[in-house]
């Protein structure tokens, strides 16, 4: 194919991907040009940037239903993909706001050139279609991902974050390249689509589709953070930046969870019953063991790492009911933690830097320190811990829905006792900033005008997304017809 | 046992044995020296299954570059030249039970597939014109273009992170992370 009868239309379909590398191009050009005293102005480039970005991309590449697939079949241009893409973007703009100012990183061009990149591997993972393409945008992802994780190379905690991050992420995604080697030699063809196909022509043994098949969920499951992979999430969740906690426990899951949806429905319909054991097993121990180890933090970083684990383990459950529905509750449920989450460690984030310290004890009298901010704390604390009318409450509902729609009653229950046991330590926090009195209640916390703008955008989200949730539904089940 | 399967056996045992000292040899010289020998075995591995282009890559890349800056690094480190500190900790025997129950799963698994046990026909393509043929599928927009272009985005990206991991942090750095 030569130049001259290249279709545009494919270009239109990577153009955020295209935007985003130009963004993080621009974003290290005026880190050299900016004077020192310019260079906060950085967080406010790469969050505009990816704004214009998301709003380009609802214009000009929106997915047609005669697209499918584009590249050499390398990516899928699908509502799906599309819906994660949107989500990808919205989640690193409100990260970059809440890192305007944040000590070491807030004015660094490497900081935010690496987090632009790190969104455009995420936006990729949404779309592969290829293995080639879905190992590669994996590591786009991850490797940024490290290093911004031990960004702050002065302090240990940083440090032993990247580490850990960087060794189990290393080690998951060898054992899931190893993965992808196997099905690539059983079957000798690499795009998903046409793998299943392949797989059952070869009349290659169940068993060993499910060995491989396991090995793939390995690389998965670290990205999400499911157990019995989860051991990195706590360590590193604490050291990290607190902005990219907020990435990593947010956009960086969801990528996880896209790939999840995508290779599970098209790869491996031979064994659909055997894998979907596996993940209701591993959903079942994400969700507990998550939930249990919460009970007794004291940290809030380690708070919300035990509890992202568990909101991993409630999202399985739509994994799990493999129909329309259940990845429509999957997408849902996951735009609905991502808005949540990323309040939370917005209101963390702030804290921290006013107070220094992210122990829950201190949070004590925070209601009278800074109304607004604790304000914003509860409402992300009880959207995520599933109270209605907040966001976190509709998606609960339709995960179990898809749950029970499919016979697994069971699971649906467990899911229930589980959002029980959340409830316990997440009124816990609230108890400490809203009832307990400390020294400093006359100290106030200054929000300064990016933050508040990042935080009051989540929590738009997450009363829109709580009491109109009928089109937004209606929008993921369109999304999910895609992937079937 | 045909020639090539015996020679793929002492190849792989080559191998096998090169990275077992790259990951035990306290010194880290030695462990750069033997990575070499590991690079090499996959490299003959590559000639075995007539991969004759990747056996070269292998060689130019891996040994020729990427092992070569290693052992220039190494010289050029003045400390940690020598890993005093003990090599296992206490749950060593855990982590050596997981990896057998994985490596017998593997094999059990493995065993099950008819076409391992045949011998495999040769390769009925002209190399040259395999090698044409990965030439234009890496430009080429209905097959590998894309990849290949992330590929060079990951790399900038990762170049990018090394160069701020490896660079000493600078005053205004040190005074920030005493927060």
């Amino acid at each position: 194919m030569s130049i001259i009868d290249y279709d545009p239309s494919m270009l239109m379909a990577i153009l955020p991907e295209l935007l985003l590398l130009g963004l993080a191009m621009v974003v290290l050009a005026a880190d050299v040009i900016w004077r020192p005293s310019q260079r906060r102005f950085l967080a406010w480039l790469t969050a505009g940037g990816m704004t214009a970005i998301l709003v380009l991309a609802l214009i000009f590449s929106r997915p047609d239903a005669s697209q499918g697939l584009i590249l050499g079949g390398m990516l899928r241009h699908d509502w799906m993909a599309f819906a994660f893409k949107l989500l990808f973007l919205f989640a690193g703009a409100v990260t970059a706001l809440i890192s305007l100012d944040f000590p070491g990183v807030g004015e660094r061009g490497e900081y935010f050139a690496l987090l632009a990149v790190a969104t455009l591997g995420m936006s990729l993972m949404a779309s592969a279609a290829d293995l080639i393409m879905l190992y590669l945008a994996i590591e786009t992802t991850s490797i940024p991902l490290y290093i911004l994780a031990g960004f702050i190379k002065v302090d240990d905690k940083s440090t032993e974050s990247g580490i850990k991050y960087f060794l189990f992420g290393a080690m998951a995604s060898t054992v899931m390249l190893y993965g992808f080697s196997l099905i690539f030699g059983f079957a000798g063809e690499t795009n998903l689509y046409a793998l299943a196909g392949k797989l059952a022509a070869g009349q290659v043994s169940p068993w060993v589709i499910i060995g491989a098949a396991v090995l793939v969920l390995v690389g998965l499951a670290f990205k999400i953070s499911a157990v019995p992979f989860h051991f990195w999430a706590p360590d590193v969740y604490e050291g990290a930046p607190t902005p990219i906690t907020a990435f990593v426990s947010t956009a960086s899951k969801a990528a996880g969870f896209a790939v999840l949806l995508r290779v599970m429905l098209a790869v491996f319909p031979q064994v659909e019953a055997e894998w979907t054991a596996i993940v209701a097993a591993m959903a079942v121990a994400t969700m507990t063991l998550g939930n249990l180890i919460a009970l007794a933090q004291k940290n809030i970083k380690r708070l919300l790492a035990y509890s992202s684990i568990a909101h991993a383990g409630y999202a399985m459950i739509g994994l799990v009911a493999i129909s329309q529905l259940g990845s429509a509750s999957v997408l849902f449920y996951l735009i609905a933690y991502v808005v949540t989450n990323l309040a939370a460690f917005g209101v963390v984030v702030l804290f921290a830097r006013a107070a220094g310290s992210d122990e829950i004890a201190d949070y004590a009298g925070l209601s009278r320190r800074s109304p607004g901010l604790a304000l914003a704390l509860m409402v992300a604390i009880l959207s995520l811990a599933g109270m209605p009318p907040l966001a976190g409450f509709v998606a609960k509902v339709y995960v179990f829905a898809a749950a029970v729609q499919t016979g697994l009653v069971w699971l649906a229950f467990v899911g229930v006792l589980n959002s029980i046991i959340g409830l316990y330590y997440y009124l816990v926090v609230l108890k400490v900033v809203y009832l307990y009195r400390s020294e400093d209640e006359d100290k106030p916390i200054a929000v300064p005008r990016g933050a508040a703008l990042g935080l009051a955008v989540c929590l738009a989200a997450i009363l829109i997304i709580g009491v109109l949730s009928g089109p937004w539904l209606d929008w993921s089940l369109g999304a999910s017809a895609a992937l079937f | 046992m045909t020639l090539v399967q015996i020679l793929f056996l002492l190849f792989g045992l080559v191998t096998l044995l090169a990275s077992l000292m790259v990951v035990t040899s306290p010194k880290l010289v030695h462990a750069a020296f033997w990575l070499i020998l590991a690079l090499a075995g996959v490299a003959a591995l590559f000639i075995l299954l007539e991969a004759t282009f990747l056996a070269v890559v292998q060689v130019v890349v891996y040994i020729g570059a990427i092992a070569i800056l290693i052992i220039f690094a190494v010289m050029l480190t003045r400390r940690v030249m020598h890993d005093t500190g003990p090599q296992v900790n206490r749950s060593w025997w855990v982590a050596l039970l997981v990896s057998l129950v994985l490596f017998g799963g593997l094999v059990l698994m493995l065993a099950q597939v008819p076409a391992l046990a045949g011998t495999p026909a040769p390769l009925m393509v002209d190399q040259e014109t395999l090698l044409e043929d990965l030439g234009r599928a890496l430009v080429d927009a209905d097959r590998y273009v894309l990849p290949f272009e992330l590929a060079s985005v990951l790399l900038m990206a990762s170049m990018i992170g090394a160069i701020f991991v490896a660079r000493p942090p600078s005053g205004s750095e040190e005074r920030s992370g005493e927060r």
